[in-house]
């Protein structure tokens, strides 16, 4: 994954950029199935490797395949990038270990409430689900709306125009 | 795209199958992994291995885009009034127990919560799979179909 | 053991690092939608490795296993929105960058810049 991303960054022809994002997507969606998350790899593949790519390929076809030849490395970027990796490896030190049943994320009790109630309180197996549109039917609602507004604003952007040349600018539309 | 029979062939096999286990997948959210933001994906895959194959302007007279857009707001509209409805019940907003009258106290009605959670993923995937397709009818739309005629068939195999 | 043990994690700060390199370093807009993208897939990896519970098996409920260790299913959940939200914030990018492109006839962030100078 990691060489994908670092390829992805040295490469100047957009559209095999494209791709190899998609094969990133599908790459972070193997490792969310071992990583036990089932519905999340089902998502990162279907979305992250369909969809995005589908539509960074659209987008291509509008804008061209190919990048200036970048200049040499930019020194302020890399020096920024530098700084957050100190940062982070700062953190890092105080992270717990990996997959120990004891961590903080696992010992709090809502985990704990939902991994045991769950299926009785909504006679759904699948402890995403029920979390997903149940406890956290808010978040959903929210989330939602967030997906519909996207809509509406590429809607905007790219929609109105090509109706407006079409009918010459009913007013009902613009 | 027309003298490619192979693709217009499998395509046609491959459509029907998508859509089927997109609903698969919808329904079968609570039992496995699967709910509307995967299923509203998978289904709009369908539609857009449809629009590669055949061309844009075939896959806009089966849905319209303005179908798309009203259905993308049906869906955050189902998910609304679940709650609202949850209201009108004698519940709170989004009290999924309050939609099926029963002796128990709402937090502890199974029964309204599956058909809650049902109900409100329907929503979900109604929104996901229709704001997606408008979004690609507007990308895909925009101009240059002799382009789009040997740009986009590069890519479908290998993500259907 | 230490190092090995967080090797998920060093494995999010690389990946992290690239992303915000390709935001900050790159002129192409379009690149920079896709460094954003690899930046997300970072986060959504350390998500779910803090999710994993070594020898714990998927937030499925089994019916006949009572004793079975299930992996905590909530930052599952969060992932799982944030990337449709993510996707839906890609594509309003991209149409940002076509409507972009129709304006400047480029998608070089210097040269955008360039041409509003002539302008004013």
């Amino acid at each position: 994954m990691l060489i994908c991303a670092v390829v992805i960054t040295l490469m100047r022809n957009l559209f095999a950029g494209a791709i190899l994002l998609s094969i990133y997507s599908l790459l972070a969606s193997t490792f969310f199935m071992t990583m036990d998350a089932v519905d999340v790899a089902f998502t990162e593949a279907a979305v992250g490797a369909g969809i995005s790519t589908i539509l960074v390929l659209a987008t291509l076809l509008h804008v061209g395949h190919d990048t200036k030849p970048a200049k040499t490395l930019r020194v302020l970027p890399l020096l920024v990038t530098v700084f957050v990796a100190g940062l982070l490896i700062y953190g890092l030190h105080d992270m717990p270990g990996f997959g120990q049943a004891n961590n903080p994320v696992h010992t709090h009790p809502i985990a704990e409430y939902y991994i045991e109630n769950s299926e009785s309180d909504t006679k759904s197996p699948n402890m995403v689900t029920a979390i997903l549109a149940s406890y956290r039917g808010y978040d959903t609602l929210g989330e939602v709306t967030v997906v519909f507004t996207a809509g509406i604003g590429v809607l905007l952007l790219l929609g109105g125009r090509r109706k407006n040349n079409k009918r010459k600018a009913d007013p009902k539309i613009s | 795209m027309n003298h490619h029979i192979v693709l217009r062939v499998v395509a046609k096999l491959l459509i029907p199958s998508i859509l089927l286990f997109a609903l698969y997948t919808q329904f079968h959210g609570d039992y496995g992994p699967g709910g509307g933001f995967q299923a509203g994906v998978i289904y709009t895959a369908a539609f857009i291995l449809h629009t590669l194959v055949f061309g844009l302007e075939n896959t806009k007279k089966i849905i319209s885009p303005t179908l798309v857009q009203v259905l993308s707001a049906v869906g955050v509209i189902l998910y609304a009034s679940v709650g609202f409805a949850s209201i009108f019940l004698g519940g709170n907003f989004l009290e999924y127990g309050a939609l099926i009258p029963s002796a128990l106290p709402h937090a502890a009605n199974p029964g309204g919560q599956h058909l809650g959670i049902l109900l409100v993923e329907l929503g979900v995937g109604i929104t996901v799979s229709s704001v997606i397709l408008s979004i690609f009818y507007n990308f895909a739309a925009e101009d240059d179909s002799d382009i789009e005629a040997d740009g986009i068939p590069n890519e479908k195999g290998k993500h259907e | 053991m230490k190092i090995l043990g967080l090797f998920n994690y060093w494995m999010v700060i690389l990946l992290m690092l690239v992303g915000l390199y390709m935001v900050i370093a790159s002129s192409n807009l379009v690149k920079k939608i896709v460094g954003l993208n690899l930046f997300q897939a970072s986060v959504f990896i350390l998500y779910i490795s803090l999710g994993k519970i070594l020898g714990g098996t998927a937030p499925i409920f089994l019916k006949n296993a009572p004793d079975t260790v299930y992996s905590n299913p909530l930052p599952h959940v969060l992932i799982l929105t944030a990337i449709v939200v993510g996707v839906a914030m890609t594509s309003l990018g991209l149409a940002l960058i076509i409507r972009i492109r129709k304006a400047y006839g480029t998608i070089e962030e210097d040269e955008i810049l360039e041409i509003e100078n002539k302008q004013q």
